[in-house]
């Protein structure tokens, strides 16, 4: 629900678990989880480093395998079990990495990092002016400027430029389902502003599904609708994020509240 | 008044590129701590916040040169003596320096306490190695580490291990000034707290005399130290008290900081974070006038010809504006 809107789910999952490993040697990074994700939501998933949150998305995105449960994509299971039918389910959700230094082929300059995008998504015979017209259009959707970029390998942008021109590839595929892995953490806290707003602008302005996952709860609070905390594999709560984050009912969401520096209240430094 | 521990006049230093080209990282900055005291440095990357921590240590290596100012710690000028004599008596005992990527310091192929050894020993050879082991034991339970740490190898540590044990071996000789770079940020949540706990721990307990901490976190500053001084393109735009600088920020350049504040607390969800557009000047062509004015939502066509110059208030504040106080508050107001 978003607005009083009853929403089409999109991603939905139920007893999805990841083992890696075998005999004694076993490790259930996702164990059993439940969730629902609908078209146009800003979706959150925090927990801190190792409860399991890149391995999830890592399943969503189909780059692993699941050892057990189903994940359903648009009301229908899911299946990529051929790389067709793989590259067809990657249409439909794309992702943005913790590191923008690392997201790119540096060997390519960014216009043809654009047009690849373009190609992608089957407008490879479009004419010229018209895909040039597309690049500027999603440059400046993420306030770049295209003509100060097309000669620019990616290595001559700054941490926060490389990161919104992921975003403005993100724009031009128009997949359903964005899966934002960390996208802030290696960015200041100035241009992290900018890159949460235009995450937001997707999802208004294209309807686009948001899997955010952070392990950052205050940054999950600003942006998202609904939350879902991880701790060790496991789901402990999830829910509208006004009613996890301001009254948490999980030991783990209150811990994870109370590490972070507040401005308001006093920080708690004894419970460590 | 509490005894000056550090005192920084007009530092200038620079950075020379290997075409041979002066970037001025440093310009200008001057600063004061008193004993018991602990200042913060905010600004977004590239403003020359790591730049200003590598100078104030006042040992240069290439491509950073100084150019002039004074650096006085307790008393004692350090800058412009040689770098010799600056790594042997002044680092260590009289300011540490804690990197970014401490942790990474940390040699896989040696047990911890070596290093406390090569610390020690850099500054007083003699020390028997039994003494250095029980004040190293001591140290390492006040703050809280098992002394078992002190046998085991880098590796066998996790990440916020390492960060507070790369914090007390480089606190173990009572430095005068602890500059602490970034100690936090490759760390999750609950490893920063831990770290916090520790440079609070390190105060109260007088292992360190005074603190600098650098980080664009700014729920995090206003939590840790006492006053707040924001930098732009090598120059303090604004400084003063930690709550005066997150609720009322003087400087557009700190409002636009203090905009990008979120943090886990009601209210903060209808708020509408303030990003501020392009990017810091390069700074081997300076701009003439302000060096935000390119930026500045509330800029005039004065600003970009004339040089503003710092202004300080009766209650000590001081910021880098050619807008008044009450300009500026009025201009705020009706934004």
């Amino acid at each position: 629900m978003r607005d009083g809107k009853e929403l089409k789910p999109c991603l939905s999952g139920r007893g999805v678990t990841k083992v890696f490993g075998f005999g004694d040697a076993k490790t259930v990074a996702v164990d059993h989880v439940d969730f629902d994700f609908h078209e146009g939501e800003f979706v959150s998933i925090v927990g801190e480093s190792g409860s399991g949150k890149t391995t999830l998305s890592k399943m969503l995105l189909g780059l692993i395998s699941v050892t057990e449960g189903e994940i359903d994509f648009q009301g229908k299971p899911r299946d990529i079990s051929n790389g067709k039918k793989k590259k067809e389910y990657w249409k439909g959700i794309q992702a943005i990495f913790q590191d923008p230094f690392a997201s790119y082929n540096m060997f390519k300059r960014v216009d043809s990092v654009l047009l690849d995008c373009i190609n992608m998504r089957g407008d490879k015979n479009l004419p010229k002016e018209e895909k040039e017209r597309l690049m500027t259009e999603a440059c400046s959707f993420v306030n770049l400027k295209y003509a100060e970029l097309t000669n620019k390998y990616p290595f001559e942008l700054s941490g926060g430029q490389m990161q919104r021109l992921m975003i403005a590839r993100i724009f031009l595929l128009k997949p359903k389902i964005l899966l934002a892995d960390e996208p802030t953490s290696m960015i200041d806290a100035c241009s992290r502003a900018t890159i949460l707003d235009m995450l937001l602008k997707l999802r208004d302005e294209i309807n686009m599904t948001i899997i955010f996952i952070t392990h950052d709860i205050g940054l999950a609070y600003y942006v998202s609708d609904n939350v879902y905390i991880m701790e060790h594999g496991k789901f402990v709560e999830s829910g509208p994020a006004e009613e996890v984050i301001l009254h948490p009912t999980a030991a783990y969401t209150k811990r994870l509240i109370s590490d972070v520096p507040k401005i308001y209240e006093p920080w708690d430094l004894t419970t460590v | 008044m509490g005894k000056v521990m550090l005192e920084v006049n007009n530092l200038k230093t620079k950075y020379v590129t290997r075409f041979h080209e002066d970037v001025y990282a440093v310009d200008g900055v001057s600063l004061k701590i008193e004993e018991g005291k602990s200042l913060g440095v905010a600004g977004e990357s590239g403003c020359g916040k790591s730049t200003l921590a590598l100078s104030l240590m006042g040992y240069y290596f290439a491509p950073l040169h100084y150019i002039s100012g004074d650096i006085i710690v307790d008393g004692r000028k350090i800058s412009g003596m040689k770098p010799d004599d600056v790594r042997k008596n002044i680092l260590g005992n009289e300011i540490a320096y804690i990197p970014q990527a401490a942790m990474n310091a940390l040699n896989p192929t040696q047990k911890i306490i070596r290093f406390v050894e090569d610390v020690i020993h850099a500054h007083d050879p003699k020390m028997p190695r039994k003494d250095i082991y029980d004040l190293a034991k001591e140290r390492f339970q006040i703050l809280g580490l098992p002394e078992e740490v002190l046998q085991k190898h880098a590796v066998e540590l996790s990440g916020g291990m390492k960060q507070r044990t790369v914090i007390a071996i480089s606190t173990i000789l009572s430095p005068k000034v602890l500059i602490a770079d970034e100690p936090s940020s490759a760390l999750d949540v609950t490893s920063q707290k831990m770290v916090i706990k520790m440079m609070r721990d390190l105060m109260e307990k007088g292992f360190i005399k005074s603190m600098i901490f650098i980080t664009h976190e700014l729920p995090l500053l206003y939590n840790v130290t006492d006053d707040i001084m924001v930098m732009y393109a090598g120059q303090i735009v604004e400084k003063g008290t930690a709550k005066e600088m997150v609720f009322d920020p003087l400087h557009p350049y700190s409002k636009g900081l203090m905009g990008s504040i979120i943090v886990p607390e009601e209210g903060v969800r209808e708020q509408k974070l303030t990003a501020i557009p392009g990017t810091p000047p390069n700074l081997k062509h300076p701009p003439e006038g302000c060096r935000f004015a390119d930026r500045c939502p509330y800029a005039q066509p004065t600003c970009r010809g004339m040089k503003p110059e710092v202004i300080e208030l009766p209650n000590g504040r001081e910021y880098r504006c050619l807008m008044s106080e009450r300009k500026v508050r009025e201009v705020y107001a009706n934004a």
